[in-house]
């Protein structure tokens, strides 16, 4: 098996598996109808890409493993996921707000995989990429609205920005699997497009008279598996069928 | 070949325009532009199907009444899911179309062919129900995860809108 390659693909297709879980955890809870439709076909795009991802995973590890397996029957410290997108549901000014310090991050990281010399990460890419163009426009003007709208609102939304900012150091460290297959021209280096990330962050901000806090300490983790205890509660809900029923089939 | 070519057995296009998208039965997948190629090799049918959206929960559905029609009309098949080239909205034939607007479901317009450059990307969609023109987005996300939701403001309903996907 490329232990490599394979772990390169789980470490972009876990963040759409947990933010995917996150906003599917909306479904029924909404803060209105339109929204809770929104929230849950975002989610529904994520675990779309999710399934071509790890069906791709699949095949590169041992005979027999499905893309199932890959989803569920992981332990915490196998997902390689950020730790922004498994960071819990609060009001929903930071359910905007982690979507959209996410969803720039994911166009620039697809528009560049989109070039990579493997194939099917490079369909996968180009497929997503019409989808979470989308989501970018959702999250992008609900920040607008949410900042550039009542004090309340404005007041909501900035201390969701506050709190989640810690998180969007890790989004640009390069993991072992990274430089290997970035030497291969599989992957991308996500160090690049830091620069491009903050402007285009901070342009649609200003925009909703909101801030980037000063924050000078950053945490990281979830690239290695250290996740924050957010995790481990929100995979006893994805799991639950699978250790309940273990080897179950839909 | 260019990449939005299909390759299409004639004898198999009667057969695959009886299957339909499960949530919008009035279209054929023909009509949709999912199905990329269609060939018969030693009698057995191999079809190759392209999802709309990632997520698209129909495509299991799909290729499962792919493989019933086939197997009615005498072949044997396999369905093969690809996502290169990426299915686009202008892959809809002119008849389908025609189909969704019979439907209730406004067509996806083109973002150049209207006034979105005056009007910062708000499309003019018609109501689909007495032509007003006279509509707005109630959301971006609709139904399913091809459709937007918008209302009109001459005859107060609500209306699905099929988003443009290039």
């Amino acid at each position: 098996m490329n232990t490599n390659l394979y772990n390169y693909i789980l470490g972009i297709a876990d963040n759409s598996l947990i933010l995917g879980q996150r906003l599917g955890e909306l479904c029924g809870h909404g803060p209105s109808l339109e929204i809770d439709i929104a929230c849950t076909n975002i989610s529904l795009d994520l675990f779309g890409q999710t399934r071509s991802y790890y069906q791709y995973a699949a095949k590169i590890k041992e005979e027999g493993t499905t893309e199932d397996d890959i989803a569920f029957l992981r332990r915490e410290r196998e997902y390689m996921n950020l730790l922004l997108v498994e960071q819990p549901n609060r009001d929903f000014g930071h359910i905007m707000a982690r979507q959209f310090l996410f969803d720039v991050y994911h166009l620039l990281l697809l528009q560049e995989l989109e070039k990579s010399r493997d194939m099917t990460l490079a369909a996968i890419a180009k497929k997503s990429i019409k989808e979470v163009s989308y989501h970018l426009r959702f999250s992008s003007d609900w920040i607008k609205r949410l900042g550039d709208g009542i004090e309340e609102s404005h007041q909501r939304v900035q201390t969701a920005i506050d709190s989640l900012w810690t998180y969007t150091d890790e989004l640009f460290h390069q993991t072992e699997a990274d430089k290997v297959m970035i030497e291969e021209g599989i992957g991308v280096d996500v160090t690049k497009f830091k620069d491009d990330y903050l402007k285009r962050v901070t342009a649609i901000l200003e925009e909703a008279t909101l801030k980037i806090p000063e924050t000078k300490w950053f945490q990281k983790g979830g690239k290695q598996g250290i996740h924050t205890e957010h995790l481990g509660y929100l995979l006893s809900d994805l799991q639950y069928m699978q250790r309940t029923y273990p080897n179950m089939e839909w | 070949m260019t990449a939005t070519e299909q390759h299409i057995e004639k004898e198999l296009v009667p057969i695959l325009e009886q299957v339909s998208d499960p949530e919008i039965p009035v279209l054929s997948i023909m009509d949709m532009g999912v199905v990329r190629s269609a060939i018969i090799e030693n009698n057995e049918a191999k079809i190759q199907i392209t999802p709309t959206y990632s997520g698209c929960p129909a495509m299991d559905v799909i290729g499962d009444d792919i493989k019933k029609a086939l197997l009615d009309a005498g072949y044997q098949s396999q369905v093969e899911l690809i996502l290169s080239p990426a299915w686009t909205t202008d892959w809809i034939t002119p008849r389908g179309r025609k189909a969704l607007e019979d439907y209730g479901i406004a067509a996806p317009l083109d973002p150049i062919s209207d006034k979105a450059v005056l009007l910062e990307d708000q499309r003019i969609v018609k109501c689909t129900i007495c032509g007003s023109q006279n509509t707005k987005l109630v959301s971006q996300f609709g139904s399913t995860a091809c459709k937007a939701l918008f209302k009109c403001d001459d005859c107060q309903e609500p209306f699905d809108y099929f988003k443009c996907l290039k």
